[in-house]
């Protein structure tokens, strides 16, 4: 026991001699580890129980599952895809982070370079506000604020940017409830996610090596490129990715602010083409459907869950070694 | 957190009657406006969004444009990014101002005693009385409940993990509640629609919705837990077992009440995340206009689907409606938030 303070207080086997007979030990140690294999089992039985629904499904479609754009799984023959919806969810969500990813990190370094001390911490509770805020209200908003509010911009964009195909809204285009408001909508909801990341990385550079770069004459600007953006690089792009990961499974937003329809436009201005997701598609389409449809759904939210799970498990593989990295210098 | 520049510091280091001080910027923001304002006047551009935008795109212009004349193209660029950090700012406060008095500007037209007293059982579609009780209701036992779950649960999973936990199993479970950190909410509901609603042929239920917080609220609850008692310093553990208490009452008696301030702010933010959830409760307890008080059997409304359903209805009193209800949920969520800000402040326990 005498070197316990350097070790790790997980590792100290309390209590000495005998610890491990004591009743109450016995008791509590296999209350806790029965509630982690507790745990451990639920998982376990949602993935199978997901699979065992969603196989059977997909093998009834007679279509391609992972290309076909229609989804009519009650319809006979069963025909149904996952191809439109992954598209309108990856869409949707890189639009958000595009949007998103640059004011986030701006914000990001206000709060770690350029704000007043005094300020940087309520500001920092300001922007995490953002994500208190349900995302049923954003969708609100989105729908009767947003929307409406923005048909000039939308409008703005395709007169004058309307040779890009993104912003073409075509002869029969019509501004309003388009993928770019719900990728906006979105935008905003993963904003304080990334900012508060990325934030917590900006501060665990040693304060010495931004006074080193300053001492050098540097510029604000070069003090970051030089001394804080190396070091937080990686911890970033896995902030970005969380963010992502976010984006991904929202489902109230955009079911409510996005007009929806099964088509893989680039279009994203024009609300006549509108879109899905994969999380929005199972909200709306949820209650009408009949057993096959069901099912067909809990297969499009496994696909949903795979790639969500995918993109968090790379993101806190990077900030996990960018943080060690970080802790190291 | 902010260095001053140590340059700015230093007479004689850089030629300071060259440097763009704060008064000449002032002054050129000024003259931007004013410039703005004459075009704004004597040409069809119009709009007040459109002035704002036009103003801080021509500000950027110019200082950028004087800076380099003056300072250099270090010092402009140093000024143009610094200036897009601060907009960056802007980007974020603006939408959330806009949410949060639109909302406020909105709701407030409809929320009164009658609004939170009264269901919408017995309503016609023009009518433009009934209320949220009901769905206050629902909200209330559906996050008492997943929380009365999720709280010991997540918990003993803490400790399991900080003072248990080795080898394969316990690396399984911190697996686990990571996995569980990326569910989309929409899958935790849709998992037990399958499962609970109509595999095991229970139907719609407060419980049934619990249940779909709980899979959402687990996993914050283990993280925030086990992140809190790591922090515990292990001189205290020393103490205690040299005082010759067992582990468990160790862990009881001095680890989780030292923790329990950083628990608990953990607990309410998951409490205050939940609580705003939709996409589950669709699934799960679904939506009607009477008030259901049993939280084990029948369909029942909670806040987020109340201000779902009545945006689905989509007259103008259905609006009014969800607006007040909206306001409601940010209320309560903004509550449990703050409150559990504040209570960070009483925490002692911070990383080393």
């Amino acid at each position: 026991m005498t070197a316990s303070t350097e070790r790790p207080p997980s590792d100290l086997s309390g209590g000495g001699l005998g610890a491990t007979r004591r009743v109450g030990d016995r008791v509590f140690a296999a209350l806790t580890t029965g509630a982690g294999v507790l745990v451990l089992a639920l998982i376990v039985a949602i993935g199978v129980f997901l699979l065992t629904k969603a196989i059977p499904a997909v093998q009834k479609d007679s279509a391609n599952f992972f290309t076909t754009k229609l989804w009519q799984p009650d319809n006979d023959p069963s025909v149904f895809g996952i191809a439109a919806l992954v598209f309108g969810t990856l869409l949707s969500s890189i639009i958000a982070l595009v949007v998103a990813g640059p004011i986030a990190i701006g914000i990001a370094l206000y709060i770690s370079d350029y704000a007043p001390r005094r300020l940087a911490t309520p500001i920092g509770y300001l922007v995490d506000l953002l994500a208190a805020v349900p995302s049923v209200v954003y969708g609100l908003w989105g729908l009767l604020f947003l929307a409406p509010h923005s048909d000039k911009f939308q409008q703005f964009l395709s007169d004058h940017f309307g040779f890009i195909p993104l912003f073409d809204l075509g002869r029969n285009g019509v501004v309003g409830r388009s993928m770019m408001i719900a990728s906006l909508v979105l935008a905003i909801m993963i904003l304080p996610i990334v900012a508060a990341i990325s934030r917590e990385i900006f501060l665990q550079v040693p304060q010495a090596n931004r006074e080193a770069a300053l001492a050098l004459g540097a510029t604000k600007l070069e003090m970051i490129r030089l001394a804080v953006l190396p070091y937080s690089k990686s911890g970033v792009v896995g902030a970005l990715m969380l963010g992502l990961g976010r984006a991904l499974g929202e489902t109230i937003a955009v079911a409510l602010v996005l007009s929806l329809s099964y088509s893989t436009s680039f279009h994203i201005i024009d609300a006549n083409v509108g879109g899905n997701t994969i999380a929005a598609n199972i909200a709306s389409q949820y209650q009408a459907a009949e057993p096959l449809g069901q099912r067909a759904l809990v297969a499009s939210g496994l696909v949903l869950f795979v790639i969500t799970f995918a993109v968090n498990a790379l993101a806190r593989y990077v900030v996990t070694r960018s943080g060690k990295r970080a802790a190291a210098v | 957190m902010s260095a001053p520049s140590l340059l700015d510091q230093l007479p004689g280091l850089g030629d300071d009657t060259r440097r763009l001080h704060a008064p000449v910027r002032l002054a050129l923001l000024a003259l931007t406006v004013l410039v703005s304002l004459l075009l704004f006047a004597s040409t069809p551009m119009q709009g007040r969004v459109d002035f704002v935008v036009f103003v801080i795109f021509a500000f950027a212009l110019v200082q950028t444009g004087v800076s380099f004349a003056l300072e250099g193209r270090r010092h402009a660029l140093d000024r143009l990014v610094s200036l897009l950090v601060h907009l960056a700012l802007l980007a974020a406060v603006v939408p959330l101002v806009s949410v949060l008095s639109y909302t406020v500007y909105k709701g407030l037209k409809k929320l009164d005693g009658q609004f939170l007293t009264h269901n919408l059982t017995g309503l016609g579609p023009l009518d433009t009385n009934g209320g949220e009780y009901h769905a206050i209701i629902g909200t209330l036992e559906q996050v008492l409940m997943a929380t009365a779950i999720a709280v010991p649960l997540g918990l003993l999973v803490a400790i399991y993990i900080t003072e248990y936990g080795k080898g394969w199993l316990a690396a399984a479970v911190r697996f686990v509640i990571d996995v569980m950190t990326g569910i989309p909410s929409i899958v935790a509901g849709l998992f037990v629609f399958a499962f609970w609603v109509i595999g095991l042929h229970r139907g719609y239920s407060g419980l049934a919705a619990a249940f779909s917080l709980t899979i959402l609220m687990l996993p914050v609850v283990v993280r925030s837990s086990e992140e809190m008692i790591k922090l515990v310093p292990a001189e205290l553990r020393e103490a205690s077992y040299a005082l010759g208490l067992p582990k468990w009452k160790t862990i009881l008696r001095i680890v989780l009440p030292t923790a329990s301030a950083g628990i608990t702010t953990g607990t309410m933010l998951a409490v205050a995340r939940v609580t705003g959830e939709t996409a589950p409760l669709l699934l799960t307890s679904f939506i009607t206009p009477a008030t259901n008080t049993s939280p084990i059997a029948g369909k029942q409304t909670a806040i987020p689907t109340f201000i779902f359903s009545q945006i689905g209805l989509g007259r103008p009193a259905n609006y009014d409606r969800a607006w007040a209800a909206a306001l409601t949920l940010i209320i309560i969520v903004l509550v449990l938030y703050v409150s559990a800000r504040l209570l960070t402040r009483r925490n002692t326990l911070t990383r080393r």
